[in-house]
C-alpha cells in the first residue's frame, strides 16, 4: 500500500533547499497521479527570474504524496501560454494534468505570477490565476498557486501555503540552547523567533496566525508568554507559582487554555483572559489535569487527566461542570488536539509499550494508531484536518514528520538543527 | 540514625568549605552543571562513601546527597532516600536557608504530562520537608518535566537517572 518513492527526485527538488533546516523524505500513496509542472517563462529586467516557481510547486506536490511530477527531460514542449500547449504530447507521455505558467516583472521589486491548469484528457483549463508578488512574497505566491492546484484536483484545501512552528535544542559548549523556530510547512524560511538557555515548551498559534504562546524556563521558573511574530514583541501573560503551562487559544483568540499549579503542585485547567489577566478555574480534582484544548466550537476544553490512575482524555464544558471521560482504549492516552473540522481527535497513545500518534474519531469512538516510532508526541492537525504533524526520534535526535489522517502518506522532516519538537501547525494564511 | 552521621558531615564540610553561617553547603559548589557534552548529569547521591572524610574539602556536594531518584511512575520518596531528605530538613530548620525543588521525569510520553509527574515528585520531597519542621517560605518546587534529562540516552537506566528530584539551595 505504502511505498517509498525515489529519493534520486527528492535530491533533485530539494537541490535548491539543501540549506534550508528541515529536508524531507516522502513515503505516498501507491499510485500518485502523475502530473506535469512546466518551467515558467520568464520576462523581466534582469537574466534570471527571482525563484524557480515550477519548482516550489513541484516539491509541494511531490511531498503531498498524492502527485508524481514528471521529470523535466521527459517533457516534449515547454509552453508558457495555454495557447502553445499540444495535449496530445501530455496525453502521450502520461500525465494526467499540466501546470504552465509565467513571471513577469513590472516594477523594480513587483511581479505578477500567472499559472493555468489543465487536464490532459478533458482538454479543459481547470484553473487560471494571477496574482502579484515581490521578491519577497514569490515563494508564498508559488505556494498559494500549489494549494489552488492541489484543491482543484483533490478536493481537499491544499495546506502549502500554512506554517509550522517548532521547539529545537542544541548543544552549544556545555549549555544547551533551546529554540522557538517558525518556518514554511516545507521547512523553508526558517526564523529563530526566540531563543533561551532555559527550556522552551508548548508553542500554540493563534488563531490569526499572527501570535505565539509559549511557555519559557527564563529564571528557572515556568512562566507563559504571548509573542507578536511581525514584531517580536512579548508580554508575560501568566507567572504564577509553581506550574504555568500547556497553553492554547481560544478559537476566538482572546482567551488561553492553561494549566496552573500553584504552591501546592495541583495542576489544574484555568481559562485566562489574555486582556485582563484574569483567570477562571475549571477543575478541581487532585489528579494532574493538563495539556487542555478548546473543541473548535468554543464549547469544550479537551484535556489530560490521570484522576482514572493514569493518563487519559476528558473533555469539560467552558463553563464548568463535571468532567466527562472520551477515551477508553488503553493505559495511557494524552496530549488531545481535534482536527480543525471537529470530527476527529489526535493524542499521544501507548501502543503495546510504544508511545504513538493515534487518532480517534469522534462519532464513532474507534482509534486508529499512525506513527510507527517509540517515542512519538505532539500530534498537532492541519487546518484542512487532512494531516498531522507529530515528533518523533531518529538517532537519539527528534525529527519531525508527517502522516495523512488515514496513515497512508507519511513524511520525515529531517533536520540539522539538533532535537527537534513540539511542531505546531498554523491556521490557513491570510490573504 | 544515619542521618546524624551526614549532618555531622555536612557541617564539617561547610567549614571546611569557608562557610560558617549555614550548616548545608554553599550553593555554587553543590551546582551540577546542565548537559555537559555527554549529557551526563551525575551528581552525589549520598549513600556509600559517605563516611569517607577524605573527600570533603575538595567535593563538598557529595558530602550530602542533592540528588532523589524515583521509581517509574512513582512520586514516592524511597525508603533508603528519606534519611537524605531528613538530613536537608534539620539543615533547614536551623538556618535560614532556602531551597528550589526541581522536579524531573524520563521522557516517555508527552511533555506536559510530564511537567506534572516532575511536580508530584518536588512536591512529594516538599511534604516531606514541611513536615520535619521546613517552613513554606523557604521552598519553591519547580518541574522541568523531561526537558531537562540527566542523562540523554532511551535506555531503563537512563530513564531511572532522569527520574529525581534535585535540590538546589538557593541563598
Amino acid at each position: 500500500m505504502i511505498k517509498q518513492l525515489k529519493t534520486m527526485a527528492l535530491l533533485l527538488l530539494f537541490t535548491a533547499a539543501a540549506k534550508a533546516e528541515l529536508v524531507i523524505d516522502v513515503q505516498g500513496v501507491s499510485q500518485p497521479t502523475p502530473i506535469a509542472i512546466v518551467p515558467f517563462g520568464w520576462e523581466g529586467r534582469s537574466p534570471d527570474e527571482p525563484l524557480d516557481v515550477a519548482a516550489v510547486i513541484s516539491a509541494d506536490l511531490y511531498r503531498s504524496g498524492r502527485f508524481a511530477p514528471l521529470d523535466e527531460a521527459k517533457m516534449l514542449q515547454k509552453p508558457t501560454d495555454g495557447s502553445d500547449l499540444d495535449f496530445q504530447d501530455w496525453g502521450f507521455v502520461g500525465v494526467e494534468a499540466v501546470v504552465i505558467g509565467k513571471v513577469t516583472q513590472t516594477d523594480e521589486n513587483a511581479y505578477t505570477l500567472q499559472f493555468q491548469l489543465f487536464e490532459t484528457f478533458s482538454r479543459r483549463q481547470l484553473v487560471g490565476f494571477r496574482m502579484p508578488a515581490t521578491r519577497g512574497t514569490m515563494r508564498a505566491a508559488a505556494h498559494r498557486a500549489a494549494d489552488m492546484i492541489y484543491e482543484k484536483l483533490t478536493g481537499i484545501k491544499g495546506v502549502f501555503g500554512t506554517k509550522v512552528a517548532y521547539v529545537t535544542a542544541k548543544q552549544r559548549g556545555n549549555e544547551r540552547i533551546y529554540s522557538l523556530v517558525v518556518s514554511d510547512q516545507d521547512g523553508e524560511n526558517d526564523n529563530k523567533i526566540m531563543e533561551s538557555k532555559d527550556p522552551i515548551m508548548s508553542p500554540a498559534w493563534s488563531p490569526d496566525s499572527r501570535q505565539l504562546a509559549y511557555v519559557s524556563f527564563e529564571g528557572s521558573k515556568s512562566s507563559i508568554f504571548v509573542q507578536t511574530l511581525r514584531s517580536g514583541n512579548r508580554f508575560q501573560v501568566s507567572n504564577k507559582p509553581g506550574i504555568n503551562g500547556a497553553p492554547a487559544f481560544s478559537p476566538d483568540g482572546r482567551k488561553l487554555v492553561v494549566t496552573l499549579g500553584g504552591i501546592n503542585g495541583n495542576p489544574d485547567i484555568y481559562i485566562l483572559d489574555i486582556t485582563s489577566r484574569q483567570t477562571k478555574r475549571l477543575t478541581t480534582h487532585r489528579a494532574i489535569d493538563t495539556e487542555g484544548t478548546w473543541s473548535p466550537d468554543g464549547r469544550y476544553i479537551y484535556f489530560t487527566s490521570d484522576r482514572s490512575g493514569g493518563p487519559q482524555v476528558y473533555r469539560v464544558s467552558v463553563n464548568g461542570g463535571t468532567p466527562e471521560r472520551v477515551t477508553f482504549e488503553g493505559s495511557y492516552n494524552a496530549r488531545p488536539r481535534l482536527s480543525p473540522d471537529g470530527t476527529r481527535l489526535a493524542m499521544v497513545h501507548n501502543d503495546r509499550g510504544n508511545y504513538r500518534i493515534a487518532v480517534m474519531d469522534i462519532e464513532r469512538k474507534d482509534l486508529l494508531v499512525l506513527s510507527t516510532g517509540r517515542q512519538d508526541e505532539s500530534p498537532s492537525f492541519a487546518p484542512n484536518s487532512d494531516s498531522l504533524i507529530y515528533a518523533t526520534r531518529q538517532g537519539g535526535d527528534g525529527v519531525l514528520e508527517t502522516v495523512s489522517a488515514d496513515g497512508l502518506i507519511r513524511q520525515k522532516m529531517a533536520s540539522g538543527q539538533g532535537d527537534v519538537r513540539e511542531p505546531v501547525w498554523s491556521p490557513f494564511p491570510k490573504f | 540514625m544515619s542521618y546524624y552521621k551526614i549532618f555531622a558531615i555536612a557541617i564539617l564540610g561547610a567549614l571546611m568549605a569557608g562557610c560558617p553561617s549555614t550548616p548545608i553547603e554553599d550553593p555554587t559548589t553543590t551546582d551540577t552543571t546542565y548537559g555537559g557534552t555527554d549529557g551526563a548529569d551525575t551528581s552525589g547521591t549520598g549513600g556509600d562513601g559517605m563516611g569517607d572524610g577524605e573527600y570533603f574539602g575538595d567535593e563538598i556536594d557529595e558530602s550530602l546527597g542533592t540528588v532523589i531518584y524515583f521509581d517509574f511512575d512513582s512520586s514516592e520518596v524511597r525508603a533508603e532516600d528519606q534519611d537524605l531528605v531528613a538530613a536537608h530538613a534539620i539543615g533547614l530548620t536551623s538556618g535560614s536557608a532556602s531551597v528550589r525543588l526541581e522536579g524531573h521525569a524520563d521522557e516517555r510520553g508527552s511533555r506536559e504530562y510530564n511537567i506534572g509527574l516532575g511536580e508530584r515528585r518536588a512536591q512529594a520531597v516538599r511534604q516531606m520537608l514541611m513536615i520535619q519542621g521546613v517552613s513554606v517560605g523557604q521552598i519553591q518546587t519547580v518541574s522541568f518535566g523531561e526537558e531537562r534529562a540527566a542523562s540523554m540516552g532511551s535506555s531503563e537506566s537512563d530513564y531511572a537517572q532522569n527520574r529525581r528530584v534535585e535540590i538546589r539551595y538557593t541563598d
